[in-house]
């Protein structure tokens, strides 16, 4: 395999994020790691949902409430533990090795239950149903009066990874780096597997791959699992980043970023959402720095992405004819 | 007893309301096959304008016309600039696109109006009470709003059942090239239809003004609400749209006056109010999905 240009492109991505605990203290110290840091973590949850809208078809406009749900996981199990209040008969936990994969399984069983009800329609149905359902796990969280409702929970700490406590900044960057790299590792061997080329099979003809014997309302109901389990994981993460919670995490606004950051960054492609997060992130400070009212420039700015970019940052790095 | 008919009520005030904005956005989808998430921004644009102009000329009578004339007006130059080049592309793209349009609508509000929620005053004419049972009054404004909002729905009923352009409509919905190979300015119905669909979510917002307070943000809850109105009674129908404007109008409003109540039948007080505070707020919801799984493209799904 040679390289081209997009493993060239791939190669920097992995280089710059390797190299930012090394250089920040030339560039602004913890600031930049905690930047960084958002970063990351967004972009884990932005290439979840590229499994779904780049290489499903399917354009799911809920993927915060999954990624809310993991960052409650985080928030509840910390708040029981530290008000000493168990719930269902346990004590609730502050380890991250016990809460993240726990915040995993319950974003995924709910990206099961949505996912078996929206995945029935297609098209505009799915969009909405996706919205709606995701915009319920929002109220349900803003009643939940008992875990601070509108306003949200604070977590007394970050949780502790196995037994260690995580305060250098730094250290929490490289956990998760590791995590985004896990779940693009998953990626990347689901893509070029049977499974992949059944989701990419049915975005393009969704009859012609019923026809071949596929069961393309069971491998779409599966991508929509891992996706959802992938956003939980950033969302626990991003609890243990702000160490805070609310509603806003799963709000609709949330769900229409990550899509920004997708679709800025380029569909199908493994480290687009990853370029998709951080010009986000950049593009909000940026404007955000210069006006309190950005959103007047970033609106237009994402129309005419949505335009005429729609192959966003990637599509300029992939050269024509290559997948 | 009372309360229930006072609710009723309630519930057909916001159905009609409902309505206004799902006939517009399954209109604007079944014909022209675009996803157009900031139509609830024109129903705020609509708010505001009215709540502008009523704080200007302290006339909710010339507040009206300023609404209707706002939200046509911006959702015209919307078509023609935006939406227009969303006719062949993905929804992907539609999705994106409109979103942008909601940030930008937000923010100029904020910008330029402020953050703070406007009130609006009910018209003078309208600030009574009729007493519509024995020892039951009941606000005038909202009776006018319903009566405002079932004479639009017959004659949206009229022209498309009855008329040349709603006999456009329905071929257009149905078979978009047959129409436009017969000679039919396609786009001129196409800014048509979408700058009637402003107009009535302008209408709609304005409407509102005097009952909610107006503010950033009460564009997208109802978009949201109408999506589950317009999924519920099925993509692209108006009759699907007046039922499940209904369906969803009354659930969500009687779940909010009774859930608790009926909760406390069998709950300790202060958790049935809150019990009832969460499953009345996702009761929409759970109506879309029960209608999700019996009948997946809704009740009344456009013929394709």
């Amino acid at each position: 395999m040679g390289l081209n240009r997009q493993t060239l492109a791939g190669l920097i991505v992995i280089a710059c994020l390797m190299a930012v605990p090394f250089a920040a203290p030339l560039l602004g110290g913890n600031y930049v790691v905690t930047l960084a840091t958002r970063v990351v973590i967004l972009a884990i949850a932005a290439s979840s949902l590229d499994l779904l809208l780049g290489r499903g078809g399917l354009v799911s406009f809920g993927h915060a409430a999954y990624f809310g749900l993991g960052g409650y996981v985080v928030g509840i199990a910390g708040f029981h533990l530290a008000n000493d209040v168990p719930i269902f008969g346990w004590a609730g936990s502050n380890e991250a090795l016990v809460v993240w994969p726990l915040a995993m399984l319950v974003s995924g069983f709910a990206a099961l239950i949505i996912g078996a009800l929206s995945l029935r329609t297609a098209g505009v149905y799915f969009i909405m149903i996706t919205l709606a359902f995701a915009q319920m796990i929002y109220f349900v969280f803003v009643a939940l009066k008992y875990y601070g409702g509108d306003d949200g929970l604070s977590l007394s700490a970050r949780n502790l990874f196995a037994g260690e406590r995580v305060t250098n900044p730094a250290t929490f960057y490289w956990i998760s780096l590791g995590a985004l790299g896990l779940c693009l590792l998953v990626q990347w061997r689901l893509v070029a597997s049977r499974f992949g080329m059944a989701l990419r099979g049915a975005a393009s003809s969704e009859r012609r791959m019923a026809a071949l014997g596929f069961s393309v309302y069971g491998y779409r109901l599966a991508a929509f699992v891992i996706a959802g389990m992938m956003a939980g994981l950033a969302g626990a993460l991003w609890a243990n980043l702000n160490r805070f919670v609310s509603p806003d995490m799963m709000g609709w606004v949330r769900s229409g970023q990550f899509m920004v950051m997708v679709i800025m960054g380029g569909v199908s492609s493994l480290f687009g959402p990853i370029i998709g997060a951080a010009a986000f992130l950049l593009i909000e400070i940026a404007l955000s720095g210069r006006t309190e009212h950005w959103q007047v420039i970033f609106g237009p700015f994402v129309l005419l992405v949505a335009l005429f970019a729609p192959r966003g940052i990637w599509g300029l790095i992939r050269a024509k004819g290559e997948p | 007893m009372q309360l229930l008919i006072e609710q009723l009520l309630n519930g057909l005030q916001l159905s009609l309301t409902l309505f206004l904005l799902a006939a517009g956005l399954t209109l604007v989808f079944g014909i022209m096959g675009v996803i157009n998430l900031a139509h609830g921004s024109l129903y705020m644009l609509g708010a505001y304008a009215g709540a502008l102009a009523a704080a200007r000329f302290g006339s909710f009578w010339l507040a009206l016309p300023a609404a209707l004339l706002a939200a046509g007006l911006i959702g015209a130059a919307m078509e023609l600039l935006v939406v227009r080049r969303l006719y062949a592309r993905d929804h992907l793209s539609q999705v994106l696109a409109t979103f942008g349009l909601i940030l930008f609508f937000n923010g100029t509000i904020a910008w330029g109006v402020g953050l703070a929620p406007l009130q609006m005053d009910t018209p003078d004419l309208l600030s009574g009470f009729v007493q519509i049972a024995p020892g039951l009054p009941y606000p005038t404004y909202r009776l006018a709003v319903m009566a405002v909002g079932g004479a639009v729905a017959l004659g949206l009923w009229y022209v498309i059942a009855r008329t040349k352009l709603g006999m456009l409509i329905r071929a257009g919905s149905d078979k978009r090239e047959m129409v436009s190979a017969l000679g039919v300015d396609i786009a001129g119905l196409f800014t048509l239809v979408f700058g009637l669909g402003a107009l009535l979510a302008g209408l709609a917002g304005v409407m509102v003004g005097p009952i909610r307070s107006v503010q950033i943000g009460m564009g997208e809850q109802v978009l949201i609400t109408t999506f589950v109105v317009i999924v519920v009674g099925g993509v692209g129908s108006i009759r699907g749209a007046f039922v499940g404007a209904l369906l969803i109008g009354m659930a969500d409003t009687l779940s909010r006056a009774f859930a608790p109540m009926l909760l406390k039948l069998w709950l300790a007080g202060a958790l049935a109010d809150g019990l009832g505070a969460a499953l009345s707020s996702i009761m929409i919801y759970l109506v879309m999905a029960v209608v999700l799984v019996v009948r997946p493209r809704g009740l009344f799904p456009a013929e394709d």
